[in-house]
């Protein structure tokens, strides 16, 4: 945690660190936060990367939907996974 | 093959679906015939919003006929059709604007309507999301929001579990004196043939007074509570009177999912489906002129549809002029999801020979006898 490199992030009130440039989704995954649940019930999770399946939405620093694989975690990001 | 019926009905949107369930409930012998899905056509397109209008005393008594047809069903409607009684604002954007918002609270209570006039701050206080300053708005809080194609679907499977048949995909290629005629060659022979095919019935009666009416619709992602009633623009009916511009107004629909519907457009001329970028763009400034911040929310589809409009801004419902089989269910341009109940229960009222809770008159197509005698 002293690593001066890391960046520290909020994922659904746990904090990780990550190196710098990783994405969101990453941080996510580094984190094993629990992956999104769909209107349905269903679980929901990074599929393409790229920006395209709209499969990682997470809130970010308050706003909804976000697609977290095109967003690079910034330090004291809150990031909340629902 | 040759099939027979009291009543064919052309179409499984929403009209002809409560027609189809009207008719039904009457012990008529049913068969509907849809060319596509239960509610596919404009019935999916549209916005689900069961509204009061008063652009006429007729149009006024027909919304608040079906109007209360609808809140006397909400009870049994399944969750899919997502009702919700979440009421409209009429929003005021000046002086001149908040004189219309009094004229229609009176116009609305003498038809029995309960309205509320709220200023500006308790605007402010109701549409947190909304510019400020606006000058106010009246709301009306019968009016509700719906899932049209389940609400379609759902009057479909009520019919059918009383005996209506259906047959799909099949098209009706022509109709008259009681006998249509299918795609696959088959025959349907019914006293009543009910024509609830939308823009499209212009296809079996070439002189109709209707004609395409192209709308736009966005929805996003879900935002809950980021707008809570139905908000419409009392601009709103300039767009819906101006009968050769393409035109725009300030309509959003909040959906029980959390999603935001985002309207509305109009066009003549424009009869093909894809999306018209400046039309499009037109409505979502619009949008953004009411909604400062909504740019900010993540749009998930956009489509447009095909509304059935007739000159006077009033359906078609009744028989048809040279051919009395022919009853006409058709032309509610915006309104059909609103109006689908009552032009049911005008065209199970008018089968059966009965009065009806209100006057049919102002809806019989009688009204273009001579138009269509000119053409």
């Amino acid at each position: 945690m002293s690593d001066p490199a890391q960046i520290i992030v909020c994922i659904n009130g746990v904090h990780v660190a990550v190196p710098p440039a990783t994405t969101v989704a990453a941080a996510i995954l580094i984190a094993g936060a629990p992956i999104r649940t769909s209107i349905s019930g269903q679980p929901r999770g990074p599929l393409c990367g790229m920006g395209m399946c709209f499969e990682c939405r997470a809130t970010i620093n308050g706003v909804p939907h976000q697609r977290s694989c095109q967003i690079i975690c910034a330090d004291q990001m809150e990031v909340r996974v629902d | 093959m040759s099939h027979a019926s009291d009543v064919l009905i052309a179409g499984a949107g929403i009209v002809g679906s409560a027609c189809a369930l009207a008719c039904v409930r009457r012990g008529l012998r049913v068969a509907i015939v849809e060319s596509s899905g239960i509610g596919a056509g404009a019935t999916a397109a549209g916005m689900g919003h069961i509204v009061a209008m008063d652009d006429s005393p007729a149009q006024l008594a027909l919304t608040n006929y079906s109007q209360q047809l609808w809140r006397d069903l909400s009870a049994t409607l399944p969750p899919s059709v997502e009702y919700d009684p979440c009421g409209t604002l009429w929003v005021a954007s000046d002086d001149e604007e908040m004189r219309e918002v009094e004229r229609k609270s009176k116009v609305y209570g003498a038809a029995g309507l309960l309205t509320e006039i709220l200023d500006s701050r308790a605007l402010a206080n109701a549409e947190p999301n909304l510019r400020r300053p606006l000058a106010g708005a009246l709301l009306v809080p019968s009016d509700a929001v719906l899932y049209p194609p389940c609400a379609a679907a759902f009057l479909m499977a009520q019919a059918q579990q009383l005996g209506a048949q259906l047959f799909s995909p099949r098209k009706v290629i022509s109709a008259a004196a009681g006998k249509a005629q299918l795609d696959d060659g088959s025959e349907i022979h019914a006293a009543h043939i009910v024509i609830a095919t939308g823009a499209d019935a212009v296809a079996l009666i070439a002189q109709l007074p209707i004609r395409k009416r192209k709308g736009h619709l966005a929805i996003t992602d879900r935002y809950p509570g980021y707008v809570r009633h139905q908000l419409v623009e009392l601009g709103y009916l300039k767009s819906a009177h101006a009968t050769t511009a393409d035109s725009v107004a300030f309509n959003v629909q909040p959906r029980r999912t959390g999603q935001i519907l985002i309207g509305s457009s109009r066009q003549f001329n424009a009869e093909t489906p894809e999306v018209d970028h400046p039309n499009l763009a037109a409505m979502i400034h619009r949008a953004q002129s009411y909604l400062p911040d909504i740019g900010s929310l993540s749009t998930i589809r956009i489509w447009t549809g095909f509304r059935a409009a007739t000159p006077d801004k009033l359906p078609l419902i009744g028989p048809w002029l040279s051919d009395p089989s022919l009853i006409l269910a058709t032309g509610h341009e915006g309104l059909g999801i609103t109006t689908s109940l009552a032009t049911a229960q005008l065209v199970a009222d008018h089968i059966c020979s009965r009065a009806s809770a209100i006057p049919i008159d102002p809806y019989l197509p009688a009204r273009f006898a001579k138009v269509a005698a000119h053409v």
